[in-house]
């Protein structure tokens, strides 16, 4: 598992652990059921706080996205996870108003938005299946 | 592994209303700050705003000539061998014996620290690529640095205290030792406290941090609090401000004509409607780095270089 964490942009440090890990299941380099790497391990790699890493995966498994076993490790949950559909849209809604935004300031159509999501998840998908 | 939360836990060191003067100069004003176990805990501040001076009382090199330093429930001037033989200490400028070799030097620690651990001592060794043949006075400051750690540590003190580990160090050794700080809280829930004027280092590492600036403590407290807190706002005035607008409870307030800064701490959600009060929108709202933070309560920056 390859991530990256940088102080320079003031977003904490868990935020990054967890927003990337979610990519990576996202794109397929994770896999339901593959472990995760020990918290200290990883503090290690990414040189932060234990306790930080701990609570990204805390907050992870809140989420249902990974899943804890005891005496054992930190897994990615076989299962979908289980939010709501409202709730699907509502955090989803937030990020497309702020890309329309985005998309209308640099006078953007809407129809080149839609092409180039599309776009998008074709290299996601190709990543996917590498 | 357990975690325990700082904040439940018993302080390892509690420092109430310390105050200290050389001469005419106030080096330290009504400093009061508490370490919970198993943490890291970080000082930070800029060359000469106190933090070796508060490390001093700590080690009981000093004695509180104003208010009370407890380390380990202990007061270290009276009680230094309960109190050192429990700390692990690095200091900026290690102050090792040139003319012994390597392997001197752990046997030479060794009788200081009843528990030393030579089968530890010899893995970081052994990790840190340290010689044991090689005479102190040969190594580099990166390979001084890590004999100083290597002694520091091998018998896993309860508190490893390191002041500006990494100054003048390069990018390996000063990753080298941010390990060893990861590693010491990792391992049975030891205590660090270090300080540096490196903000990214404390913000990478640290779970409590307090900032000193000029011998007073301008914030203490749990940094993902602190982090969570602190919020950056951009303001767009529909004209050009001539001056910076007024906001209460703004920390610093800066820009120029149409756009200006708010740094604010707490009154996130206040924010948009007393822009609106003044005739502005709130145009991006972000965290701030430890950095801006520090800069907005200390109203002065600390150079991002190592000395």
């Amino acid at each position: 598992m390859q991530i990256q964490v940088s102080v320079s942009d003031g977003v904490p440090i868990y935020h990054q652990i967890i927003s990337q890990v979610r990519y990576l299941i996202a794109a397929g380099r994770l896999q339901p059921g593959e472990e995760l790497p020990p918290i200290r391990v990883l503090a290690e790699q990414l040189t932060v706080n234990p306790n930080t890493v701990a609570r990204a995966y805390l907050e992870l498994e809140h989420a249902g996205i990974v899943t804890k076993r005891h005496g054992s490790g930190t897994y990615v949950s076989e299962a979908r996870s289980s939010i709501s559909q409202r709730e699907k849209t509502k955090i989803l809604a937030k990020r497309v108003d702020a890309l329309l935004a985005e998309a209308r300031h640099l006078d953007v159509e809407l129809n080149e938005v839609i092409k180039l999501l599309r776009e998008r998840e074709q290299v996601m998908n190709e990543e996917a299946t590498k | 592994m357990k975690f325990p939360s700082p904040s439940s836990a018993e302080a390892v060191v509690s420092i109430a209303n310390l105050s200290r003067r050389f001469g005419s100069k106030t080096v330290l004003n009504d400093v009061s700050l508490h370490v919970p176990r198993g943490g890291v805990f970080g000082l930070v501040g800029e060359n000469g705003a106190g933090k070796t001076t508060l490390i001093k009382h700590i080690l009981g090199l000093l004695r509180a000539e104003l208010g009370s330093v407890r380390v380990f429930d202990l007061n270290p001037v009276s009680d230094p061998v309960s109190v050192l033989g429990r700390i692990g200490y690095l200091s900026e400028q290690p102050d090792l014996p040139g003319w012994m070799c390597v392997d001197e030097l752990l046997r030479y620690s060794r009788a200081f620290y009843p528990k030393w651990d030579a089968a530890y001592a010899e893995t970081l060794r052994e990790q840190f690529g340290l010689n044991p043949t090689q005479r102190l006075s040969t190594l580099s400051k990166g390979q001084l640095a890590k004999a100083g750690l290597l002694t520091a540590q091998a018998h896993r003190p309860e508190l490893l205290l390191l002041d500006e580990p990494s100054s003048g160090l390069d990018p390996l050794v000063r990753r080298d030792i941010l390990e060893a700080v990861i590693r010491t809280v990792a391992d049975e829930g030891r205590t660090v406290f270090f300080s540096s004027h490196l903000l990214e280092e404390i913000e990478r590492v640290s779970d409590h941090i307090a900032m000193v600036h000029q011998g007073r403590i301008v914030l203490c407290g749990s940094l993902d609090e602190i982090k969570q807190q602190h919020r950056q706002f951009t303001l767009h005035f529909e004209t050009a401000q001539a001056k910076a607008p007024i906001i209460a409870g703004a920390l610093s307030i800066s820009g120029n004509g149409k756009e200006w800064s708010v740094m604010c701490n707490g009154a996130r959600n206040q924010l948009p409607e007393i822009a609106a009060g003044l005739g502005a929108r709130v145009v991006d709202d972000r965290a701030p780095t430890l950095n801006e933070i520090f800069v907005a309560h200390a109203g002065t920056s600390i150079s991002n270089q190592p000395s």
